[in-house]
């Protein structure tokens, strides 16, 4: 047996936009144990409950992370409407239907990009963000913030969209549809990033499985596992089938995102011929007394917010399970056995949100 | 196969402009619902303290007896909650960014109009006096 030495990576690190620390026990070059530490950006988000009142608190939910915005506020909005027996009406579920998909492209897109970059695929970087910045604009004109959007409200939305605003933003998508096929058909079927990225970090089905993984993690090892599934908002009157891939390597997890980005334009199509006129939001009264599960699908797989109120303005627990958190396992079960030289990438096709995982 | 798709990728982005802004020398793209700064018109402000209650950060303050209206700049997080709430659309939310600011530059104080109702009974009280 050769002898063993630690490698830090992160919390800084090249390819990592976020603090996550990882101890890469090496033998020769090849990685046989990881221990994962977090805890460099702890904000306590969920303690704050206590002290804002459950209205105000869409605020700070959707500060949680700053991708995945909007899901975030949908997500605690939900649970709260939940415990309060609130009936929003349909348009506003085909809106937060219509901003939780532009969230997911533009969540995918700037992982393409980053990605990319962290590979040294520069142009694919350069070209992802450009497409993303259509999909930021079309947010900003809708909502009024580009990334921390606050348009969710406890019983319905804070702003309506118009039919022709809907038109234009449908037109502006499918002329985007062309450019982002050219994109990831170059990104997929290139040799080098084959090369890369095929038969590494192989989880298998049942580990993927077992160590709970979620989201493109777990569908590019075969397991169709979309919360979107279950129905909520206006999922269960869109027809759509989640992307599955069997491989499980780095490969299958890129090709999972670089497809759902169509399966999203596709969505918010079929939204936008679907939806409904109506009022966009419905008075509340009262305080939440009562507990919920909340659970949707994040661009990284299933978050879960639980909220605990007891019938005061303030809540009493807040408690989110967000999906890089519960990838860590699987990420620690993929880098075992592989070369030191694999790792950045690895890590990557989880696309791992520390912000989110630490609150 | 796919070095021809890049090549096209290429010589279009060789015609196209850049997709970039020379900002701040262009101004940013912004639209209608753009949310940049909170301003107020002191005028129209009735000191009601809706705006300091529905304030998530607490960085608004009112004070009713100085008939003045503070924010603070570091702690705004641009919601549009007070906004949204105001009885008398006296605060309204500008569609272009504030000038970056220090820690201790951040704060803005306005003397308002003060209640409606107030003023005659102010000036009933003034004439017994003289």
């Amino acid at each position: 047996m050769s002898k063993q030495i630690i490698v830090p990576f992160g919390p800084q690190h090249p390819v990592l936009p976020e603090p996550l620390h990882l101890d890469l026990v090496l033998e020769d070059e090849t990685v046989i144990d990881v221990i994962p530490t977090i805890g460099y950006v702890h904000r306590g988000l969920e303690k704050l409950v206590e002290k804002r009142e459950y209205t105000e608190y869409v605020f700070i939910a959707e500060r949680i992370c700053g991708i995945c915005s909007f899901i975030h506020s949908q997500t605690y909005v939900q649970g709260i409407e939940a415990i309060m027996g609130i009936e929003v009406p349909e348009r506003t579920q085909y809106l937060r239907t219509i901003w939780s998909e532009y969230s997911r492209l533009h969540s995918h897109l700037l992982w393409l990009g980053l990605f990319a970059d962290g590979m040294g695929f520069e142009s694919v970087f350069m070209n992802a963000w450009r497409l993303r910045e259509h999909i930021l604009d079309d947010l900003e004109a809708t909502t009024g913030g580009r990334v921390i959007q606050g348009v969710c409200k406890v019983g319905g939305v804070r702003r309506d969209i118009s039919h022709e605003k809907l038109d234009d933003m449908v037109k502006g998508l499918k002329g985007m549809e062309k450019d982002l096929h050219d994109l990831t058909s170059v990104f997929l079927h290139d040799p080098s990033v084959s090369h890369r990225l095929k038969g590494i970090g192989v989880l298998g089905k049942a580990d993927a499985y077992e160590l709970g993984a979620v989201g493109p993690t777990a569908r590019g090892s075969g397991l169709a596992i979309d919360i979107r599934e279950t129905g909520y908002a206006a999922f269960d009157k869109i027809n759509f089938r989640p992307v599955v891939e069997h491989d499980g390597d780095c490969y299958a997890r890129c090709a999972v995102r670089a497809k759902e980005m169509f399966t999203s334009i596709d969505i918010i199509e079929q939204c936008v011929r679907k939806i409904p006129d109506g009022p966009v939001d419905v008075k509340v009264t009262g305080a939440p007394d009562g507990e919920y599960f909340s659970r949707a699908e994040q661009p990284r797989g299933e978050v879960i917010h639980y909220i605990k109120g007891n019938g005061k303005k303030n809540l009493v627990r807040h408690r989110v399970r967000t999906p890089t958190f519960t990838n860590i396992p699987p990420l620690v079960k993929l880098l075992k056995g592989c070369e030191l030289a694999d790792v950045p990438v690895i890590v990557l096709t989880i696309d791992p949100c520390i912000g989110c995982a630490e609150r | 196969m796919t070095f021809f798709q890049m090549t096209k990728t290429v010589i279009k982005n060789l015609f196209r402009g850049p997709s970039t802004l020379m900002y701040p020398a262009k101004p940013a793209k912004k639209t209608n619902l753009s949310r940049g700064h909170v301003s107020i018109k002191p005028e129209g402000c009735i000191t009601c303290r809706s705006c300091q209650r529905k304030c998530p950060t607490g960085a608004i303050c009112v004070e009713v007896k100085e008939k003045s209206w503070q924010i603070d700049n570091m702690r705004c997080v641009v919601c549009s909650a007070c906004v949204d709430v105001c009885p008398t659309r006296c605060l309204t939310m500008e569609t272009q960014y504030r000038a970056p600011l220090t820690a201790r530059g951040g704060k803005e104080k306005y003397t308002v109009a003060g209640p409606k109702k107030k003023e005659p009974a102010a000036t009933d009280e003034a004439k017994p006096k003289e």
